[in-house]
């Protein structure tokens, strides 16, 4: 525990010194955000970050076979590595406005939070390091992972962790938002949507009564009937519904996107077999066609609370005064996780309306999340997480 | 950078100026992005100066929270008295900045690029002869929402290519003759005198090729540039600035024999079912040639 000591000292006053890369942090920040990077179209901004390793002298970098963009810092020792991720797909069109806003306090863009900021951190952490002329032990290996969310289904970083030449001994995902964010587990979890079509050749003689979002409406109700346990914790979101097209015809298609979350993967698997019962019973009671398309799942998982990389996020973050928030995580952790790779996600700055174009992060709180994510890294460093 | 070596050792300066008036959904940003990577990154600009018209919104505050100089341009040669514009802006800049070289940008640009400064400066560092960089831009109007990529707007359109398509033919070969982008030399800058308005631009690319000719301009493509799109009364108004300029210079060099003009803009408004004439005053009054400022020729012992 001595080393933990001097790393505390070597905390206080890093989240000051670090003010002095506020610019050119930002700058990334908004170059990397005013480039639309939707799920599985993100070849524009890897190669701008990738561009961003070059320059700064990162030998190594290289767009791997599934197009995530890789940056590695290399350490005293090679043998072992740390790996740092930020997913570098967001959930807006490229046809959206993306330019970003910068105020004195805050900046605002689509996207800025999740996760322009997370990408801002891994491009500007090596230019940070060198500065401050730390050396590290082991490699750092910056990864921005391609096709992650929604229908990505952690595309990228699944064909990184398959592929990869290092020996990763930890890893730390990075998002924009919430500073205090503790992520090291995952939960059980499985995605999907449901489809509901009247089909071509309906009898128009049945008046009034037909309507996919009628049918649609059926299978929510039946899927809000649903019982959960309240032990294991367990929910579903009814998360976006589409369909229709205008006020006086009827909806030829509608569609629900959900997910299924809890503690137990029983549970989840249970749920998912209910939810298939209920598209089929209203599928045969309508007519109408109702399909279900289950693209996503994770299985529960992770290190314990007590695990020593948990312990030195937390005493990271109490040496800065951050609280942190325990939350299971259902992204790119669980990949990890899923690879007995120890894990942990953190939140960079306080922000608010997520997934909004006006999403918006407070500039001030950044210095305290860099510096939490740079004491991490060191004490992952220093070999005292295993 | 080459380019950092090459102005190394050439031993010049680079000044930035931002014109300001209400700015402050860009500057920024502005501010951020040539901070971090023409002066941390690579260090080729020496200095960031905000010259301010006096904002109402908070343009100085967030200028100076990102570490650029500002100033009022009310403030910069106090003895004269203060006039209103963009060109005073650039003019008065002369002045208070350091450089050999100053790069104008406006203020008022939301896709800011790096670019928007390495690339005018880049034919300055590079030759000798080059002592003007005029900045052009993408065509297309593609509209998105009131935003749109402005290529050669209507007032260049309209006005300015068909006045030197009659007069400097040689001038039509300026691609965006009114783009607020340019680098200029500072004995080039001294020399010529500003219109305070929005005559500046055409005021310069007339005076300088007077001088020396159409080989000291260069033009550097700088991709697109988004920025407000201005109501039409709003470009009438600019049109009538540029016209005064352009007439005073067209007589000066005996292009036009006689031409009188008034300084009222009259345009109409409909209000219900009733016309009504609008009278403007502009007067595009005009800032001599630097040089001829004892205060300048003291401060840079010329
Ligand atoms: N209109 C105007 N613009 C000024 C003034 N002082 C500085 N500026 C700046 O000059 C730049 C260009 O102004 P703008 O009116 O947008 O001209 P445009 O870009 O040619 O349409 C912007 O950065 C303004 O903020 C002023 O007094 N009037
Ligand atoms: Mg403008």
């Amino acid at each position: 525990m001595k080393g933990i000591t001097s790393l505390e000292k070597k905390l206080s006053g890093l989240e000051e010194k670090l003010k002095k890369y506020r610019e050119v942090l930002l700058a990334n920040l908004v170059m990397i955000g005013e480039i639309p990077a939707p799920t599985s179209d993100e070849n524009r901004r890897v190669k701008f970050i990738l561009n961003r390793f070059d320059e700064a002298g990162l030998t190594d970098s290289s767009i791997d076979g599934s197009g995530n963009g890789i940056g590695v810092l290399s350490g005293k020792d090679n043998s072992e590595a740390i790996l740092i991720n930020a997913h570098a797909d967001t959930i807006f069109s490229a046809k959206i406005d993306h330019t970003m806003q910068v105020s004195s306090n805050s900046i605002t863009g689509p996207g800025v939070a999740d996760n322009s900021l997370g990408l801002a951190a891994l491009v500007t952490l090596p230019y940070i390091l060198e500065n401050m002329e730390v050396e590290l032990n082991r490699d750092l290996v910056l990864l921005a992972g391609v096709k992650s969310l929604g229908r990505g289904n952690l595309e990228g970083i699944h064909f990184f962790l398959d592929n990869n030449p290092f020996t990763i001994k930890g890893a730390i995902c990075i998002e924009g938002m919430q500073l205090g964010r503790l992520s090291y587990s995952s939960i059980g979890m499985l995605r999907g949507e449901i489809t509901c079509r009247v089909p071509e050749s309906y009898d128009w003689s049945r008046f009034g009564d037909a309507s996919a979002i009628l049918t649609l409406n059926e299978v929510i109700n039946k899927i809000n009937d649903i019982h959960l346990p309240k032990r294991p914790r367990t929910s579903i979101v009814m998360g976006s519904i589409v369909g229709g097209t205008s006020f006086n015809t009827i909806a030829r298609d509608a569609t629900l996107g959900f997910e299924v979350r809890s503690e137990s993967q029983e549970v989840v698997e249970r749920a998912g077999e209910t939810i298939n019962d209920i598209v089929l019973e209203v599928s045969s009671k309508t007519g109408d066609q109702v399909e279900l398309d289950i693209f996503a799942k994770r299985t529960p998982g992770g290190i314990p609370y007590s695990h020593p990389l948990t312990k030195c996020a937390r005493s990271v973050m109490e040496t800065l005064d951050i609280e942190p928030r325990l939350a299971p995580s259902t992204s790119e952790l669980s990949a990890l996780i899923d690879k007995n790779i120890p894990a942990l996600t953190l939140g960079l700055t306080m922000g608010e309306r997520t997934s909004k174009t006006n999403e918006t992060i407070q500039i001030e709180p950044i210095y305290k999340g860099l510096a939490q994510l740079i004491g991490t890294i060191l004490a992952v460093d220093g070999g005292y997480c295993e | 950078m080459k380019l950092v070596e090459a102005k190394k050792k050439k031993n010049l300066t680079i000044s930035l100026c931002l014109p300001t008036l209400n700015e402050e959904k860009t500057i920024g940003k502005e501010i951020i992005i040539f901070r971090s990577e023409l002066m941390e990154r690579y260090p080729l600009i020496d200095e960031i100066a905000v010259i301010d018209s006096g904002s109402e919104d908070n343009t100085l505050e967030v200028a100076r929270n990102y570490g650029a100089d500002t100033y009022l341009a009310s403030d910069i040669l106090p003895n004269l008295e203060p006039k209103r514009g963009k060109g005073e802006n650039l003019w008065k800049a002369i002045y208070q900045l350091k450089g050999d070289i100053i790069v104008y940008v406006d203020a008022d640009i939301s896709n800011i690029h790096p670019r928007f400064v390495y690339g005018l400066v880049a034919p300055l560092i590079h030759r000798e002869e080059v002592k003007y960089v005029k900045a052009f831009y993408d065509r297309p109007l593609a509209f998105s929402g009131n935003v749109r990529a402005s290529g050669g707007g209507r007032v260049t359109e309209i006005l300015v290519r068909p006045l030197f398509s009659l007069f400097f033919p040689d001038l039509t070969a300026m691609i965006q003759p009114l783009s607020g982008e340019y680098a200029v030399r500072r004995e080039v800058l001294e020399q010529i005198a500003f219109p305070i308005g929005y005559g500046v631009e055409t005021s310069h690319l007339i005076d300088v090729y007077h001088k020396y000719g159409l080989e000291a301009f260069a033009q550097t493509d700088l991709d697109k540039r988004v920025h407000e799109n201005k109501p039409t009364q709003a470009l009438g108004k600019m049109a009538f600035g540029i016209l005064q300029t352009f007439i005073k210079r067209a007589r000066a060099l005996g292009v036009i024999e006689k031409a009188e003009h008034e300084t009222i803009l009259r345009q109409f408004q409909a209000r219900q079912d009733q016309y009504e004439q609008n009278l403007i005053e502009i007067v595009e009054e005009e800032r001599p040639p630097m040089i001829e400022i004892e205060e300048y020729r003291k401060k840079f012992k010329k």
